[in-house]
């Protein structure tokens, strides 16, 4: 059975590629290379999966989650800008996919538990978009070793 | 690593099998048979699934996905009547939204690049992943 907790936060980001010139990074990123920013409000959607408690009936406590979400995320990035603010989006490019990962990486120590373990981070960056980072990608990432 | 992006279109549609009676396509279909159509607010959400590149942190650019959709589903469906207006269902196949939904996913899965070419300013093209249609909000088909 899995669970699900919904939480939302601002943020601003850009994206672009050092490397590459500001058209390039247009071509690739469109109105998200912009030099100076912009931001979203981001929904993210976390699951748990797991069996109830014979006793609670409960996977985990959500009010735990909420605490966990809490600190690991909102805490970190709510109304942040996330390349100045955030690492590694110093270095790496705060894509949906790159800020799922990076969630997943935050909240994976804390929710890895016998009957209860993180299932997937879903990250909407607009209502249009979203990317959904599982525990297939976790173990394909550390293979890779990757945090890229 | 799925990736899902949301695109709309506006289209009208009548289920009607012409192998079928008046009777009989009323009974199966009832208002949706109407003679003169109806039409809805379709939301298409599609899904692409691989790994983001190393660099861009992306798995596709997302104007190369919107040009891929906007060239093979919302040029040919947005603001058209599927019956009279699209060659998939002008031989009599009824355009439910499962066959709609079928005829997307077709559509794109024939134009899709190559997964793992570049494509655009994509460097490495994702899979199809999936396809969902909401016809309304309350009528939702996945393949």
């Amino acid at each position: 059975m899995r669970i699900t907790r919904r939480v939302d936060f601002s943020a601003s980001h850009l994206c672009a590629i050092p490397s590459l010139s500001q058209g390039e990074n247009e071509a690739i990123y469109g109105d998200g290379a912009n030099p100076h920013g912009h931001g979203h409000n981001y929904v993210l959607e976390v699951t748990l999966e797991g069996e109830p408690d014979p006793v609670t009936g409960m996977i985990y406590d959500l009010k735990d989650l909420k605490a966990i979400l809490e600190s690991e995320v909102l805490d970190v990035m709510d109304h942040r800008f996330l390349n100045k603010e955030v690492p590694p989006f110093d270095h790496v490019v705060p894509t949906a996919e790159n800020v799922s990962r990076e969630i997943w990486r935050r909240l994976w120590p804390k929710l890895n538990l016998a009957n209860a373990k993180l299932s997937r981070v879903r990250l909407y960056e607009t209502e249009d978009l979203f990317v959904d980072y599982s525990a297939e990608d976790h173990v394909a990432d550390g293979q890779s070793g990757g945090t890229s | 690593m799925t990736l899902t992006r949301r695109y709309r279109f506006s289209a009208s549609h009548r289920l009607y099998n012409p192998a079928l009676s008046e009777l009989e396509n009323r009974e199966i279909y009832g208002r949706c048979s109407n003679p003169f159509g109806h039409g809805h607010n379709y939301i298409l959400e599609i899904g692409v699934e691989g790994r983001p590149d190393a660099v861009s942190g992306r798995m596709i650019a997302s104007a190369d996905l919107d040009s891929l959709v906007g060239e093979e589903v919302l040029r040919i469906y947005n603001g058209k009547n599927m019956n009279l207006d699209i060659d998939t269902f002008l031989g009599g196949r009824v355009p439910t939204t499962e066959n709609v939904a079928k005829d997307i996913r077709e559509r794109l899965e024939r134009r899709w690049p190559a997964p793992g070419s570049p494509f655009g300013h994509t460097a490495r093209m994702p899979s199809l992943s999936g396809v969902r249609l909401f016809e309304t909000a309350k009528n939702i088909f996945d393949i």
